[in-house]
Formats: C-alpha cells, sequence, structure tokens
C-alpha cells in the first residue's frame, strides 16, 4: 500500500493521475451520449480520420494535438456532409473519411524526415507523459463539457431520444448536432495521449456498457460511465507501473475485465 | 368553425419524384381527419409537411392566429417502430419532453405535475420511474400520446397509432381521442379503414393526389374512384361501417 502512496510523490505520476480524471470525465459523458444515439461507429471514424492531421504535423512540425484536432473536426463536418448532402450510405461516408484520414497520416509520416518518436504514444497513448499544457487542455475540456451538459441537460436528452419530435417541437436540432459532434472530435482529441487513437474507443463505449447494466437513466447512465471509467482508468495506471506493460492497453484491458465481472455478477444478483 | 390550418396547391417529392401533387385540404377546428391511403402514397409525408419537417417544392401550408402565436401547437404521436427501444430514457422524461418549449410559460413543478396528471389518466404514473424500453407496444403508445398532450395543443397529429396496441387499449385509445376531440382536432392516419370510419369525422384519401370526403362512410366504390386502394380490416369488438369485399 505505501508504495502506492509513494507513487503520488512522482511529478509524471500526479499528471497521469490528472489525466484519468479529466478522461473519465468527458469519455465518460461523452461516450454516454454516443451511446445512446448509437454513433460509436462515427466516432471511430473521427478518431482514426485525426491521425491524417498527427501526420501533418510531423511533417510540417508543429503541435500534433492541433493537427488532429483540425482533422478531427473536419471528419466529423465531412461524414455529415458525404451523408446530408452527398446522399452517401452514412457507414460508407464514414469508412471513407477513417480511411482516407489514416492514409493520409501514414503519407505524412513516411515524408517526414528522420525517425519520429512519439508517433506510438499517438497511436497505443502513454498516460505517463502527459505534458501540463495537455492537462490545461483537458481541463478545459471537461469545463466546457460539463457546463453544456448541465446548462443544456434535458434539450440534449429529448434530440438524442427523438430528433423527430425535437424538431416538431421547435428545438434547435441541427444547432446541437453540431456542438455536439464537434464536442466528440474534441473529448477524442485530447484524450489521444491517455489510451491512443486505436484504443480511445474503449474508453467511449466499455464503461458505458458497464454503466448500462445498472441504470437505464440518461443522467444517471453519464455519471455512473465516468466513474466505471475512472475506476478502469486508475486501476490500469498502476497495473502498468507495477506490471512494467504500456499503459493505453492496461487501461482497456482493466475496463473490460471489469465489465465481464460486472455482467457476470449481475447474472447471479 | 375557426380554420386552423390550410394547405393550398401543394406538391413535394424526393429526387424530383412527387410524393405528394396538387394537394389542398383545410383542417377547422374540433374536426376529426381520418387520414387513409396505401403504404407508400405519401401519408407521413403529408404529416410531415404539416408539422414543418420538410419544404414543399411548391405550394403553401399557412396555419390561424391562434396556432401560430402558440409554442408548440401541434402534439404529435410518431409511430412507435421508429422509436429505439433501448435508448436510456424514463416513461417520466419522455411525457416531460413534449414540454420542452413551454419552460418558459410554466414552472418546472407544474409541468411535472401535469405530466403525473397525464400518466395517472392513462394508468401507466406507478410505472413512470421505468426505462422506455421496459414497456409494452401497447403502454408506449400511451406514453407517448401523454407526451403529445403535455402541450395542451391546439391540434393532435396521430400517426397509425393502432399499429402496436392489443384490443382492449384500441378501444380506450377511441374513446380518448373521442373525449379530447370535443376541444381540439385531431388527424389521424390509418391504414386501417375500418376502425377510421367509425370515428373520425371526415376522411382524407391520400394517394399523391388527396381526395376530401366530408363523411365519415365511404364506399369501396368512392374509394376507387379516389385512386385509394386500401386494404379492409374489419375488427369484431368495435362498431364499424361494414364494406364491400376486395375482388
Amino acid at each position: 500500500m505505501s508504495a502506492l502512496v509513494e507513487l503520488f510523490n512522482y511529478d509524471f505520476f500526479q499528471k497521469a493521475f490528472l489525466a484519468a480524471v479529466f478522461a473519465s470525465i468527458s469519455c465518460g459523458i461523452i461516450g454516454g451520449y454516443i451511446v445512446s444515439r448509437r454513433i460509436v461507429f462515427i466516432s471511430g471514424g473521427i478518431t482514426h480520420a485525426s491521425f491524417g492531421g498527427i501526420g501533418l504535423a510531423f511533417l510540417l512540425g508543429f503541435n500534433p494535438l492541433l493537427g488532429a484536432v483540425l482533422f478531427a473536426v473536419a471528419a466529423a463536418m465531412g461524414i455529415q456532409f458525404f451523408t446530408k448532402v452527398a446522399e452517401i450510405r452514412e457507414d460508407s461516408s464514414i469508412a471513407i473519411w477513417w480511411s482516407l484520414g489514416m492514409a493520409l497520416g501514414i503519407i505524412f509520416v513516411f515524408m517526414t524526415p528522420g525517425y519520429t518518436p512519439n508517433l506510438m504514444s499517438y497511436l497505443f497513448g502513454n498516460i505517463l507523459t502527459v505534458t501540463n499544457s495537455e492537462l490545461w487542455w483537458m481541463l478545459s475540456l471537461n469545463v466546457v463539457i460539463i457546463g453544456f451538459f448541465v446548462l443544456f441537460f434535458s434539450k440534449i436528452l429529448y434530440i438524442a431520444f427523438d430528433e423527430e419530435f425535437a424538431r416538431t417541437a421547435g428545438l434547435p436540432v441541427n444547432l446541437f448536432n453540431y456542438l455536439i459532434i464537434i464536442l466528440i472530435a474534441l473529448t477524442v482529441v485530447l484524450n489521444i495521449r491517455v489510451v491512443g487513437i486505436i484504443l480511445i474507443l474503449s474508453l467511449l463505449t466499455i464503461p458505458q456498457a458497464s454503466a448500462n447494466l445498472f441504470t437505464k437513466d440518461f443522467k444517471k447512465l453519464l455519471i455512473l460511465s465516468s466513474v466505471f471509467a475512472f475506476i478502469g482508468t486508475i486501476s490500469g495506471l498502476f497495473i502498468s507501473y507495477f506490471l512494467d506493460i504500456p499503459s493505453g492497453a492496461a487501461i482497456i484491458f482493466t475496463l473490460v475485465i471489469m465489465f465481464g465481472i460486472l455482467r457476470i455478477g449481475k447474472s447471479f444478483v | 368553425m375557426e380554420q386552423l390550418l390550410k394547405i393550398e396547391n401543394l406538391t413535394f417529392g424526393y429526387d424530383k419524384q412527387p410524393v405528394l401533387e396538387n394537394v389542398n385540404l383545410e383542417v377547422h377546428e374540433k374536426d376529426f381527419l381520418g387520414v387513409i391511403g396505401p403504404n407508400g402514397g405519401g401519408k407521413t409525408t403529408l404529416l410531415k409537411v404539416i408539422l414543418g419537417l420538410v419544404k414543399p417544392d411548391k405550394g403553401k401550408v399557412t396555419f390561424s392566429e391562434d396556432l401560430h402565436k402558440r409554442k408548440q401547437p401541434i402534439g404529435y404521436l410518431p409511430q412507435v417502430r421508429y422509436i429505439d427501444r433501448k435508448f436510456p430514457i424514463t416513461v417520466l422524461d419522455v411525457v416531460l419532453s413534449g414540454a420542452i418549449m413551454q419552460n418558459k410559460r410554466r414552472s418546472k413543478a407544474e409541468i411535472k405535475a401535469t405530466a403525473e396528471k397525464l400518466l395517472d389518466d392513462m394508468g401507466l404514473l406507478s410505472i413512470s420511474r421505468k426505462a422506455i424500453g421496459e414497456l409494452s407496444g401497447g403502454q408506449m403508445q400511451r406514453v407517448f400520446l401523454c407526451r403529445a398532450l403535455i402541450s395542451d395543443p391546439k391540434l393532435l397529429i396521430l400517426d397509425e397509432p393502432d399499429t402496436f396496441v392489443d384490443n382492449r387499449f384500441e378501444g380506450e385509445l377511441y374513446e380518448k381521442l373521442l373525449q379530447l376531440n370535443k376541444e381540439i382536432a385531431i388527424i389521424l392516419v390509418s391504414h386501417d379503414v375500418g376502425t377510421i370510419s367509425s370515428h373520425v369525422k371526415t376522411i382524407a384519401c391520400v394517394n399523391k393526389h388527396l381526395h376530401y370526403h366530408p363523411s365519415n362512410q365511404i364506399s369501396e366504390e368512392q374509394l376507387e374512384s379516389y385512386n385509394c386502394p386500401i386494404q379492409v380490416i374489419s375488427h369484431g369488438q368495435i362498431p364499424h361501417t361494414v364494406l364491400k369485399h376486395h375482388h
């Protein structure tokens, strides 16, 4: 136990702990929305497309997270545009943006002279190397997400549940949809450092699946998802440290095991 | 009777294929209009135009002053088959969602009290905390009727409310509608002409064109002359017009 407490004396661990808290809240809430609305696949497309931006940033030498944000938002808008305006089937639009982003990322990284040492940490995450400025960005995102959901909770819920009815009631459905898709893009990108592009979808879906075992109430689902995300992330962090295995993978593994235990446990209660 | 809405020379289509062509319709206070027609004939599209969900290609829809001023003038009950039953939302929240644009005019407590009163009337108060997915089709339909009514609408629009309803509730539903019709106008879409003609006051046959029939008695010949072939379903317990058999 003292070994655990001692860990908190390390600067890198304090940062990792804060990153875990911020990631859990943002992914818990946004993931709860994504799962309820069944837009997990769209979120996957946005996430993977952001790799193109990371590649471009490596090539041109600017902040990779900025590149990722640009590509994620572009993909989010692109998917909407392809589906609504160009009338391409939604799953096909998603696949096009998903693979286009990845392809561009690979091309850009290949064109980048020399070795790109951080590439792995963007693909698979490394919560132990999160920087101060990234933590500030994560904190800001949490404030925005919590503020948005607290202020507009009923409207978000009603639009998510029955978009058509919300339109007949006169709610600005399109505006909300665009705002939330941007929040999804930002959540994905700012949490890339925690579990990486390849694995971020897990933080948006597995804690929510666990939470959904215990509640069918939207508000409680969002809160409980954040709690489960935190338990999984922090346990994964310890496991990763003591077993010396990659943190992103350890976190996902913990989340899945936790879901399995809860699911099986529920059958016996 | 005051006119609530008027549709003039309406044409609407998807991909330039007209679904509705040159449609005219007036709905007055306390009307009870049954809308019938074959599947794909444009019934639901007509509702969407009235609800403002799609914009007509040609023609216009005008609402009365009174209807226009209200925040939520039209109560709408969609087809429950399009509802995501796994969505994490409680029965009470579904009903409350019907009053979403009224939070400036009524207090939260007042809206909640209205919701509970409506649920109580439908015999659903004891399950108001349940998730929507735990309900039977008939119960769900009643919950959505509560949602449509909480905004105190002048006009109620129901899209095939009898699809999932058990026979027992079907009678109750139409009784409820007749009662509501003393105060508000109702537009009811159904594929079941038998049920329709025993409850509504007037009928509109929609099959690309709209034929207005100013009574609730409609014969097969008339339906054919309106180019409006529909399945005739008869129900034992409910009084209905007996129509000739299909060939």
